[in-house]
């Protein structure tokens, strides 16, 4: 299958992207995220899960969560790029909620092919938040990998770094049997979850290991079946949290050319100076690298899906690359203010470490590419 | 990975199919002679018109000039010439010599320079029967251009032009040179004028050029010295003073980002088997199953495959971002990305060269001299020639200037 040339970035995707910008524009400032989330620079502080609700409520009305939902289950049915495109505006604003999750967990789902697949997807359309516990306690990414159990027909054992356990309604579970790896929604209210907040660095989201006792879940996928549908979807998991990390670089590379700009230091403004001038360059250069990384495997997702694990590792090799540099960047050249905990750069800082991290950082990415290519 | 004839225009369509029969028919074969690995690093006759006959013959076919309007030699096509390029990559054809007459000095005459004189040269640089060469570096104007101290001088009707040009690339077959020069002393930039002016004609008769070598052992640039050259004034390109604003023309096409699609073609093998395939880093895959270093193979060396990746991926980066420049919904600053052109390409090409030049191991210390050396010795070649190209046009520093200040507007830093 051949791409089309402009990444399948058509109107309606143009619609909804430039939606997105103005109601996050309109609706989240930096200033008052800090107010939000970093009330409390205590290094000690109780572990809280801090969003606006209300905001979440209004994306779901908009539709946002149903953008790449099919048809069949009361979607819009639109391609990998749509979401890409909101998890970019999102990440410019470093935002709150569980939106990113229930994306990860849509495209985990459309991979399942059954009815009860099918109905958490429409759960979804209409606003379920909902997340993946799919990993375990040594953090690994691979689909087979998990420390849940299926033990006579029941949920036992632990997931670990669940993201937005906080603000979920319902978790897409990965368990274990001898028949392999199955999946399972789980009502985060039901019997038997018990949901352990971890204290984690990046202040814009939430993170838990989350118990499960003997929980009933609903199969979503066979055991054996469930480890595919997971592998399958984890090119548009990495693209989505590339998305999000080029956002982010995007207003970290202009906040720190504002800052360059305006800064007097030695009678000149610090951009004068080529020491700052040209990493800024670079950041910028590494942002657009990544950016069109992340569209191209986005866009294969859905046009080119023999290559798209190759793709879709590139981009987030080069995304969480450039999201550590451009935030490293950002600190060292906002010089001593940019050190404190109230200039805004250590939100953006810190969700970009977390994204690095997530679903495999760019040496991890650069590993499986390696095996795909170099076999 | 490519989506090449995905939404052609109809003349598009019509103009690959012919081009691609063309080319099927009119590869021009196995070089007689060794062919260097790009044009400017040409110096042997016999190389030069075995790629001129190319040049020409696909010239004759209209695959060269496409965009060029006919009565300067060109096709008359709209937007085809990146049709022609890519059929002619396809098709592994040979590089094209006269790269700097294509790439820089035709746009200019087609865009700055008056009827008669674009008619008289624009159809045999197209054809590659002339030879161009470019005049704008000088010994104390590199990186900073406009500080330029070959002097044209108005008498009569023409001007009378001294000074001292260096890093001149092909001139020692050179029929013309655009020049850059200054006609005014009192201001940097609205003191420069624009000229296209005979070389081989005027050796001897106001024009020296001497070879210079470069560090790889190479010829191929020169420096040309004026001494009361004389040139009529019909071969000024646009007015007295406005030779910035023209060298910002051939700046713009040499760093990819001009109004016309530069000619070009390539891919051929010019070598012997053996030989490598210069700057695509996923060459470097295969080279690095072939390679030992230490010992064992380079290919099983986990910080060799990571640094290969990075590779792979920034030039695939390369790519996507010009399929973006495409996609105006996708550009959130008209000319972003595009500037960044050269920079980028320059970079990666000189790393994929060091990283294949370190995945060698000890046989990379065998230059092409040696007949033992791992791909005839080319990946130290290029890896050499890369500082060609991250110096010239604006060394890569300018580069970072020119983007810092005009797509970051930060201050600038002079």
């Amino acid at each position: 299958m051949t791409q089309p040339k402009n990444f399948g970035f058509g109107e309606d995707e143009t619609m909804l992207r430039d939606s997105a910008r103005k109601f996050f524009s309109d609706n989240c400032s930096p200033d008052k995220l800090h107010g939000l989330v970093a009330q409390n620079p205590n290094i000690h502080r109780d572990i809280e899960c801090h969003w606006d609700k209300t905001l979440w409520k209004q994306i779901c009305e908009l539709g946002w969560t149903a953008a790449c939902v099919p048809e069949a289950a009361g979607g819009i049915g639109m391609p990998v790029v749509a979401a890409v495109a909101i998890a970019e505006e999102a990440g410019k604003v470093a935002f709150p909620s569980p939106l990113i999750s229930t994306f990860n967990s849509t495209f985990a789902l459309r991979e399942c092919h059954s009815e009860a697949a099918t109905l958490a997807l429409e759960d979804i359309a209409s606003g379920k938040a909902t997340s993946l516990a799919i990993t375990n306690k040594k953090g690994s990414w691979e689909a087979t990998d998990t420390d849940v159990l299926l033990t006579d027909g029941k949920l036992n054992g632990t997931a670990y770094f669940v993201q937005d356990a906080g603000k979920a309604e319902q978790l897409l579970v990965a368990a274990k049997s001898n028949n392999g790896i199955g999946l399972y929604i789980v009502d985060v209210n039901e019997d038997g979850v018990a949901i352990v907040q971890d204290g984690i660095i990046d202040l814009t989201r939430d993170q838990a290991h989350i118990e499960f006792s003997n929980v009933t879940g609903i199969q979503v996928a066979a055991h054996g079946e469930g480890d595919k549908a997971l592998a399958k979807a984890m090119p548009a998991i990495l693209c989505i949290i590339s998305a999000d990390m080029c956002g982010a670089g995007e207003w970290l590379l202009q906040t720190t050319t504002d800052y360059a700009s305006t800064r007097v230091q030695f009678d000149r403004p610090l951009g004068f100076f080529q020491a700052v001038k040209h990493p800024l360059v670079n950041v910028m250069i590494d942002i657009d690298r990544a950016k069109s990384l992340t569209y191209n495997a986005a866009c294969a997702f859905d046009y080119e899906p023999e290559n798209v694990e190759k793709l879709a590792r590139m981009a987030k090799s080069a995304a969480s690359d450039m999201a550590v540099f451009a935030s490293s960047r950002a600190v060292q050249f906002h010089g001593g203010i940019g050190f404190t905990w109230e200039c805004f750069v250590h939100l953006f800082f810190k969700r970009q470490m977390h994204n690095h991290i997530l679903f495999g950082d760019g040496k991890y990415q650069r590993r499986k590419l390696a095996a795909l290519l170099m076999a | 990975m490519s989506g090449s004839s995905a939404k052609d225009s109809e003349e598009q369509a019509e103009f690959r199919d012919y081009c691609k029969k063309f080319l099927a028919e009119n590869h021009p074969g196995t070089p007689p002679v060794h062919i260097p690995q790009g044009a400017l690093e040409l110096s042997d006759p016999e190389a030069l018109v075995w790629l001129q006959k190319w040049q020409k013959s696909a010239y004759d076919a209209g695959l060269v000039g496409c965009d060029y309007s006919v009565d300067c030699g060109g096709g008359g096509r709209t937007n085809c010439q990146s049709i022609a390029n890519q059929e002619m990559q396809r098709a592994k054809t040979p590089f094209m010599p006269n790269i700097i007459g294509l790439g820089m000095a035709a746009p200019t005459v087609y865009f700055h320079g008056q009827d008669e004189v674009k008619k008289a040269l624009l159809p045999k640089l197209l054809s590659g029967e002339d030879i161009w060469c470019q005049g704008f570096s000088e010994p104390g104007a590199g990186s900073d251009l406009a500080n330029q101290q070959t002097f044209a001088e108005k008498k009569g009707d023409s001007w009378v032009i001294n000074g001292h040009k260096v890093w001149t690339s092909l001139a020692h077959f050179a029929s013309w040179m655009i020049l850059l020069c200054r006609t005014s002393k009192d201001d940097k930039y609205n003191g420069l004028s624009y000229f296209v002016v005979p070389i081989q004609s005027a050796i001897g008769n106001g024009v020296t050029v001497r070879p210079l070598i470069k560090l790889t052992g190479e010829t191929g640039f020169n420096e040309v010295i004026f001494e009361d050259l004389v040139v009529e004034d019909k071969y000024r390109l646009d007015d007295v003073g406005a030779g910035w604003k023209v060298a910002m023309t051939t700046l713009a096409h040499e760093r990819g980002a001009g109004i016309l699609t530069t000619p070009s073609s390539g891919g051929m093998e010019t070598h012997s088997e053996k030989g490598a395939d210069i700057g695509n880093a996923m060459s470097l895959i295969d080279l690095a199953k072939q390679s030992y270093r230490n010992g064992t193979s380079s290919s099983d060396d986990p910080v060799i495959r990571d640094a290969i990746m990075q590779l792979v991926i920034r030039q695939e980066g390369f790519r996507q971002n010009q399929r973006r420049i495409g996609v105006n919904s996708l550009l959130d600053h008209p000319a972003r990305v595009q500037l960044q052109y050269k920079l980028v390409a320059t970079e990666i090409g000189q790393d994929v060269a060091q990283l294949a030049y370190e995945i060698e191991g000890a046989g990379s210390s065998l230059y092409v001299n040696d007949e033992n050396a791992p791909a005839g010795g080319e990946w130290p070649l290029a890896y050499m020639n890369s500082f060609g190209i991250t110096i010239a046009a604006g060394a890569n520093e300018v580069q970072r200037n020119i983007l810092g200040e005009r797509v970051l507007n930060m201050p600038k830093s002079k």
